[in-house]
């Protein structure tokens, strides 16, 4: 029986970057359906009932929601190609904790860098680099956050890289100029097939950016 | 490591399974921990179901923060901290899944399919993301705030009713990782609405929660682990500062 696998997806989003990576490691077949925000889909809100977000992911009818869960169980499915989660419990439970990090510091602080103004938004700056100090901390001399393999951690973090092109242009900085090992790193995941399939364009971010404040409002 | 091990000399405390003196070396595990935190119980839980021997340290996080909480926390300084052989783990529902994947004896309280796994870890991240954090800031943060964080806290426990249905527990026969998550809910909210006077969930409107709350605290392991109610009620009626203790 051939598997059924559709993801709800939003071109932009850093998060559901990460499961379109996962799949793409995987080497599974996926049907993308891009979904529009503003005017959300019957599918999306039954498969999505209880936060109406994406990405999900729809397995054999049966939905997965929250990019790092489905990250997570994508491995699970699919074990036996590029496993994307250590083996070793300690090593597993670094990697959650990493990615539980970036999922509660990076976004928001990066927010501020295009969806704010003065005082507010070099608060955010400065946040953002703190944050990404740390992980480049983190990350050390390893080529991936992993060690030597591509996983979990690089998953939940390589999406917001195609948004740094927009960061430096609405922040008016340099990102690499901060941060140039963490640079050196996602070029490095640029390079896997994955990677270059599931990430967008950065100057189209650059050009979602202003349609984005419009639609939530913001000037 | 000979530093910390002089300082937990100190601090060594008797802990809950009734296991003292000296632990085998090659299987240190240690607890730092806050005795009223929900976050910090939850470790002491899954530890206690599984029957796994552990030293408790109880962290000063409101006054001065250890030098080893310091040095196991680096980046975010909070409790629960799980120290296993030397060795660090933060956030508890990492750690949490840390011991399922490590202790191999014992109940599980994950199910073994990756579709059923996926679905508690939603419903986990659930109840820290939307309802823990509603709930704190509902009772503890800005006066301004509390009316709309109160209706977000509500509309996470329709969810929550929902979803246990007529289910024993969140994890169906026996306590999953959801229903150690919503330790909150089970326990010290029926506790903080008491001294607060301001009810969010009631028994009327939630019976399965209602029901599900009885069952979870009335387990003979959770009823050992909960800190006292009094004990409880006069810490909730001083000011709650939550910025030491995480999810």
């Amino acid at each position: 029986m051939a598997d059924e696998v559709i993801l709800l997806d939003f071109w932009p989003s850093m998060f559901g970057m990460r499961t379109r990576i996962a799949l793409e490691e995987k080497n599974v077949k996926f049907d993308y359906r891009e979904q529009d925000l503003w005017n959300k889909s019957p599918i999306l809100l039954e498969m999505n009932p209880v936060h109406k977000k994406i990405p999900v992911l729809i397995h054999n009818g049966k939905p997965v929601c929250e990019s790092l869960i489905q990250v997570e169980y994508i491995d699970e499915v699919w074990p036996s190609k590029n496993p994307l989660l250590p083996s070793d419990p300690y090593q597993r439970a670094q990697a959650k904790f990493w990615g539980d990090f970036i999922d509660k510091k990076v976004y928001a602080s990066a927010r501020l860098i295009w969806g704010a103004k003065g005082e507010e938004q070099e608060a955010g700056k400065k946040e953002f680099i703190e944050i990404l100090k740390t992980l480049e901390s983190e990350l050390g001399d390893k080529i991936y956050f992993g060690g030597e393999t591509f996983g979990y951690v690089d998953i939940a973090l390589i999406g917001f890289y195609s948004w740094f092109e927009a960061y430096d242009k609405f922040g008016n900085f340099s990102i690499e100029a901060e941060c140039p090992k963490l640079i050196a790193w996602a070029k490095r995941c640029v390079e896997r097939e994955s990677v270059a399939k599931s990430l967008p364009d950065s100057n189209k971010i650059v050009e979602f950016v202003p349609v984005l404040k419009k639609h939530i409002g913001i000037e | 490591i000979a530093q910390e091990n002089t300082y937990t000399q100190t601090q060594r405390t008797e802990n809950q399974t009734g296991l003292t003196g000296k632990m085998n070396q090659e299987e240190q595990v240690q607890v730092l921990g806050l005795w009223g935190s929900p976050f910090s119980k939850r470790v002491e839980m899954v530890l206690q179901l599984k029957g796994i021997p552990y030293e408790y340290i109880e962290e000063d996080v409101y006054g001065n923060k250890s030098p080893m909480l310091l040095k196991y926390n680096p980046i975010h300084k909070k409790v629960p901290v799980l120290v296993h052989n030397g060795r660090s783990i933060a956030e508890s529902l990492v750690i949490v899944e840390y011991i399922e994947d490590t202790w191999k004896t014992g109940p599980t309280i994950l199910p073994q399919d990756p579709y059923e796994r996926a679905m508690a870890r939603f419903w986990a991240k659930y109840v820290d993301e939307k309802v823990m954090v509603a709930m704190g800031k509902a009772f503890w943060g800005p006066e301004s705030e509390r009316e709309k964080e109160r209706k977000e806290a509500y509309e996470g426990l329709i969810s929550l009713e929902k979803e246990i249905g007529d289910k024993r527990f969140f994890g169906g026969e026996t306590i999953g990782i959801v229903d150690i998550a919503a330790d909150f809910i089970g326990y010290w909210l029926g506790i903080v609405q008491e001294v607060s006077g301001v009810t969010i969930m009631t028994a009327e409107e939630f019976p399965n929660l209602k029901r599900w709350s009885e069952d979870f605290v009335g387990n003979n392991i959770i009823k050992e682990v909960l800190p006292p109610k009094q004990k409880l009620a006069a810490l909730f009626k001083t000011p709650f500062r939550s910025a030491a203790t995480s999810g």
